[in-house]
């Protein structure tokens, strides 16, 4: 199915991979700034995979997650998600809103203002990501509001598979993980951005860059 | 003693399979999709489709895979048991899925949970096949496992609990 439109070569890869990386390195750079932090990014993995191994590249169908969803709209179309462990995103939270969570037996997600406080982070980092893939390919991307979840990773990320699964039971995902640098695992904040293109703006990626 | 191990049958997303007597059959983190399950009780044969969207209209491609659609996958769904052993007069229906877990989408995706039920129903309506069960829409995620013993369909969120139907 891919294949009647273009071949992938490894020139396209590095392209995808490329913008998975300037997408990422803003959006660590944001949160960094947000929290007085030293946050590192890992390169980027782009891959072709299947819906179901999606899920498992995104933590398993069934494993709980925070998933901040945008809908990409203008020349690029497509699903952008930001995917923490809950851990994380209670951990992120806590640091946003220091002052109003001292006890620790308070839970973070259950709380209206921290739901919105963590809905808002990850509004600012889809955004520097977004906007710094805007530059690098001079295309037009106006993101929607971000959604925020709590659910299993199946319930959240298939929202992003709709569009493409009408062209192919594949999807091609640019995947980014970033991570606070040093921390022991427990106390750290992880978090996974997932870039989800329409099959069609494949090509006015590639075409923008020049590698058509 | 004897050591019983039940055979679970897992079912991934836009796929289906059946399952034989004594087996599970199950499918995890259900969002906007929806489960369906179709089983002959008295053969403890059932089968789950995992369908993504309402109708294979949608489809880019002529080479498509039927369970990704309502109004493909039922029917494909039917085949499938009937090859296995089951009667198709006897079938019933359970079914759960189909939230909407944003408040936001594009306009294929904003409702699809809504459609992919209203299809599902309609295609089962069409196949004469009588809906026992259901457990739809809402805003949370589903697992769901059916076993051929009790003909009773698990589902289990995150936030909202378990139940049977």
């Amino acid at each position: 199915m891919m294949d009647e439109q273009y071949r992938l070569t490894d020139l396209h890869l590095d392209v995808l991979e490329e913008i998975g990386n300037i997408g990422a390195a803003h959006a660590a750079t944001a949160l960094s700034t947000l929290l007085a932090r030293k946050i590192d990014m890992h390169v980027p993995n782009v891959e072709l995979v299947s819906f179901d191994e999606m899920f498992e590249v995104a933590g398993g169908a069934e494993t709980v997650v925070a998933g901040i969803y945008l809908r990409i709209e203008g020349d690029l179309t497509g699903n952008m998600f930001f995917v923490l462990p809950l851990d994380s995103a209670n951990h992120l939270i806590r640091l946003l809103l220091s002052e109003s969570y001292k006890d620790e037996k308070c839970d973070p997600l259950s709380n209206e203002l921290g739901i919105s406080a963590l809905q808002e982070v990850g509004n600012i980092l889809a955004g520097s990501y977004l906007s710094a893939l805007s530059d690098f390919t001079k295309l037009k991307i106006t993101p929607t509001v971000p959604s925020i979840g709590f659910d299993m990773v199946g319930a959240i990320v298939s929202y992003g598979l709709i569009e493409a699964s009408r062209y192919s039971d594949e999807i091609i995902v640019i995947n980014t993980q970033i991570e606070e640098a040093g921390e022991a695992r427990d106390t750290s904040i992880e978090g996974r951005f997932f870039l989800l293109p329409d099959p069609p703006s494949y090509q006015t990626i590639f075409r923008s860059l020049g590698v058509l | 003693m004897d050591v019983f191990i039940k055979e679970v049958v897992r079912v991934g997303i836009a796929d289906m399979n059946v399952v034989g007597p004594g087996g599970t059959i199950r499918t995890i983190g259900l969002g906007s999709c929806v489960g369906v399950v179709l089983y002959d009780e008295m053969k403890r044969i059932a089968g789950l489709l995992h369908v993504m969207l309402p109708n294979s209209e949608l489809a880019k491609s002529t080479d498509f895979n039927k369970a990704k659609f309502a109004n493909t996958g039922v029917p494909a769904l039917i085949d499938a048991l009937e090859a296995k052993g089951a009667r198709t007069s006897a079938l019933r229906a359970k079914i759960a899925g189909g939230a909407q877990m944003f408040q936001l989408g594009s306009n294929e995706s904003f409702r699809i949970g809504h459609r992919n039920i209203e299809a599902v129903k309609e295609e089962l309506k069409r196949c004469r096949i009588p809906l026992i069960a259901e457990d739809t829409g809402g805003t949370n995620g589903r697992t769901i496992e059916f076993d051929t013993e009790t003909s009773i369909l698990h589902v289990r969120t995150v936030n909202k609990g378990n139940q049977e139907l």
